[in-house]
C-alpha cells in the first residue's frame, strides 16, 4: 500500500489520494498548444460549450416531455411552452443549439481540411471527428422526432424508408427499425431512448476518443510546421516564454479560447432570444397525421447538402450517391495522396479543390431547400455530380502535387 | 509456462462462454426491437365491400397507411385496359380498385378527381388512372396493391389470398 502522511491541507489530502497536481499538469498546465494559430482553433471549445448547453437544456426538457404519441405534441407545445416557467427558454436554447452546433461542426471540419489537420499522425483525430459528425446527425434526427409534429412524422417516415434500400425493398428491415408498419408508439419510444441515452453516451465516448487522439500528434498550426513539443516545452518551462513556439493549454490558450467562446455566446443568445424561428419549422406545429402528407418534406438546413445529392437521381442511383456522400469524408486522409501538411493556399490544385468543394456544398444546401423544378433541378444535378467528381479526382490531383 | 498454459485455457474458456452469451443477447436485443404481437395482430383490416358507391373514392386505413377503395362503374369496367384488368379485384360481381394510397414516387397521398376518373399527386405531378396505373411520370410504378383475401363479400387486408398471390407473382404489385 502507498505511504500516506498526515495531510497539511485539504489540497495535500486530496493530492495524496487523487494526485490532483499531476492531473492538472497533464491536462492543463503542461499540455502544449502551438502559438501559431488563429480563432478557428477555438471551434473545438465552442463545440464543447454548445454540447454542454444542449445537455443542460435537454435535462430540463426531459422533466416535462412525454414520449407518448397522444401526449408528446401537447407536452412540448402546451406544457413546456406555456405552463413551465422559462420552459420556452430551454426549448428555444435546445432548438437553436441543435442547429448552430452543425454550423460550428462544418467550420471545424473545413478548418481541418484547409490546414491539412488530418495528415501525418492526425488521422485518428479526423476519423473520431467524422464519427462524432455521424453521432450528432443521428442525435439531431432522433430529437426531431420527439415533438411528434407533421415534419417529425414525415421525416421519420422518409428517412426510415431509406433503409429499404430502393429496389431491394427490405421492408422487413424498415418495419424492424420502426417496430411498426408506420412510425407509431414503438417508433417514438425507441427514438426517445436513442435521443436521451444511447446516442448521448456514444457522443461522450467519442469526444473522449477525439481528445485522446489529439494527445500524441498535438494540435496542428497555421503553417503545418512540425514542432518538437518536448524541446519547445522545455524552453517555455525554463522561462523563455517568448522564444518558445508553444504555450500551456491553461491558462494561456484557454484565456483566448474563452474570449472566442464569449463572442460566440453573445451571437448564440441573440439567436435564442430574437431569431429562434429559423430552428423551428412551421409545419411541425401541426400534430402528426399519418393520412396527410405535407406538400414539401425537407430536412433541416444541415442535412440539405446530402439530401440534394439523393434527390436529382432515380431512386437507386440516388441512394448510392447518398451513401457515397455519407462515407467519403471519412476517407479523406487516404484520398489525399500528398504528404504536404500545409494550408491549402500553398498546395496548388488542392487550393482550387478546397474552394470548389466549399462552394459546391453551399450550392447543394441552397438547392436542397427550393422545390426540385426547372433551373434549380438542373443546378442541383450539376452540383451533385460536381461533388462526386471532386472526390474522384482528389487522389489524382494530390498524387502529382509538388512537395512543399 | 505451465501456469501460462492454464491461463491461456481459462482465457479461451471464458471467451467461449462470453461468445455464447453475446450471441444470445444479440438475439434478445434484435427480438425486442421487433414489432409487438399487438402491432402485428392489428395489421389486418376487414372491409365490407357492399357499402361502397360507384366512382366514389373511400380512404380506409390499414397498418397506419391510407388504402384507396374505388368501386368501378359499368362504363369504367368496359373501358379497362389489360393493365387495368390485371389489377381488378372482383368481389360479389362488383369491380374494385384497392390500392395503398401512397404515391410510389415519394410517398405523398394522391387526390382523386371523379370527373376525370384519375388520381393526381400534388407533390410532383404524377397521375394515375382509376385503376392506379401510372399515366404520367415521375411515379416508377402503379399504386401498390395491399395483400388481400376475398372472403365472400368481405375483403381482408393483410392476408394473402390466391388472387393477390397471382398479382405478386406476375409483378403487378410488389
Amino acid at each position: 500500500m502507498a505511504h500516506f502522511t498526515k495531510a497539511t491541507s485539504i489540497h495535500d489530502w486530496l493530492n495524496q489520494r487523487l494526485g490532483i497536481d499531476k492531473v492538472r499538469r497533464v491536462m492543463a498546465t503542461e499540455y502544449w498548444i502551438p502559438k501559431n494559430i488563429n480563432f478557428l482553433w477555438a471551434m473545438g471549445m465552442v463545440l464543447a460549450i454548445t454540447f454542454s448547453i444542449l445537455l443542460v437544456s435537454g435535462i430540463f426538457l426531459l422533466m416535462y416531455y412525454q414520449p407518448n404519441i397522444n401526449t408528446a405534441f401537447d407536452s412540448v407545445n402546451y406544457t413546456i411552452m406555456r405552463e413551465v416557467d422559462f420552459g420556452w427558454l430551454w426549448r428555444h436554447v435546445h432548438a437553436v443549439a441543435a442547429s448552430v452546433v452543425f454550423l460550428i461542426i462544418y467550420i471545424h471540419m473545413f478548418t481541418a481540411i484547409y490546414y491539412g489537420s488530418y495528415k501525418k499522425g492526425r488521422e485518428m483525430i479526423w476519423i473520431s471527428g467524422m464519427l462524432l459528425f455521424v453521432a450528432f446527425s443521428a442525435e439531431a434526427f432522433s430529437g426531431y422526432m420527439l415533438p411528434w409534429g407533421q415534419m417529425s412524422y414525415w421525416a421519420g417516415m422518409v428517412i426510415t424508408n431509406l433503409f429499404s434500400g430502393g429496389s431491394l425493398h427490405a421492408d422487413g428491415l424498415v418495419e424492424w427499425i420502426r417496430g411498426d408498419y408506420v412510425p407509431a408508439q414503438a417508433f417514438l419510444t425507441r427514438f426517445f431512448m436513442l435521443h436521451v441515452l444511447l446516442i448521448p453516451i456514444t457522443i461522450l465516448g467519442l469526444i473522449g476518443l477525439h481528445f485522446g487522439a489529439l494527445r500524441i500528434p498535438h494540435v496542428n498550426n497555421q503553417d503545418g510546421e512540425e514542432i518538437d513539443f518536448e524541446v519547445e516545452a522545455a524552453k517555455y518551462k525554463s522561462g523563455d516564454k517568448a522564444g518558445s513556439k508553444v504555450i500551456a493549454f491553461m491558462n494561456d490558450f484557454m484565456s483566448k479560447d474563452m474570449m472566442v467562446v464569449g463572442i460566440y455566446l453573445v451571437f448564440f443568445f441573440y439567436l435564442v432570444f430574437y431569431h429562434y424561428g429559423f430552428a423551428m419549422d412551421a409545419v411541425n406545429f401541426d400534430p402528426a397525421d399519418g393520412l396527410k402528407t405535407p406538400t414539401h418534406i425537407y430536412p433541416e438546413w444541415y442535412f440539405l447538402w446530402s439530401y440534394e445529392i439523393l434527390r436529382p437521381f432515380s431512386t437507386n442511383i440516388g441512394l448510392i450517391a447518398f451513401a457515397f456522400a455519407q462515407v467519403i469524408f471519412m476517407l479523406l486522409p487516404w484520398l489525399d495522396r500528398s504528404p504536404n501538411a500545409v494550408p491549402a493556399s500553398r498546395r496548388g490544385l488542392f487550393k482550387i479543390w478546397f474552394w470548389v468543394l466549399l462552394v459546391d456544398m453551399i450550392t447543394l444546401t441552397a438547392m436542397g431547400k427550393v422545390p426540385p423544378s426547372g433551373i434549380f433541378s438542373t443546378i442541383g444535378l450539376v452540383a451533385a455530380l460536381t461533388f462526386i467528381g471532386l472526390w474522384v479526382i482528389l487522389p489524382f490531383i494530390t498524387m502529382f502535387e509538388k512537395k512543399v | 509456462m505451465e501456469s501460462n498454459g492454464r491461463r491461456g485455457f481459462m482465457g479461451k474458456a471464458f471467451g467461449a462462454v462470453a461468445a455464447v452469451g453475446a450471441v444470445g443477447s444479440l438475439v434478445a436485443m434484435k427480438k425486442s426491437w421487433d414489432p409487438l404481437p399487438s402491432v402485428r395482430s392489428a395489421g389486418f383490416t376487414t372491409l365490407d365491400m357492399n357499402v361502397y358507391k360507384d366512382n366514389e373514392l373511400v380512404t380506409e386505413k390499414w397498418r397506419g397507411k391510407p388504402v384507396f377503395v374505388l368501386k368501378k362503374t359499368a362504363e369504367m369496367v368496359a373501358k379497362q385496359t389489360d393493365a387495368d384488368k390485371s389489377r381488378d379485384i372482383v368481389v360479389g360481381g362488383n369491380h374494385f380498385m384497392v390500392s395503398i394510397g401512397l404515391c410510389t414516387h415519394l410517398g405523398c397521398i394522391p387526390g382523386y378527381n371523379p370527373k376525370s376518373e384519375s388520381f393526381l399527386c400534388a407533390c410532383h405531378g404524377g397521375t394515375y388512372d382509376f385503376s392506379g396505373v401510372v399515366t404520367k411520370a415521375p411515379p416508377p410504378r402503379a399504386l401498390d396493391v395491399p395483400p388481400f383475401k376475398i372472403n365472400g363479400n368481405m375483403l381482408v387486408l393483410g392476408e394473402e389470398g390466391p388472387e393477390y398471390k397471382i398479382m405478386k407473382e406476375t409483378g403487378i404489385t410488389l
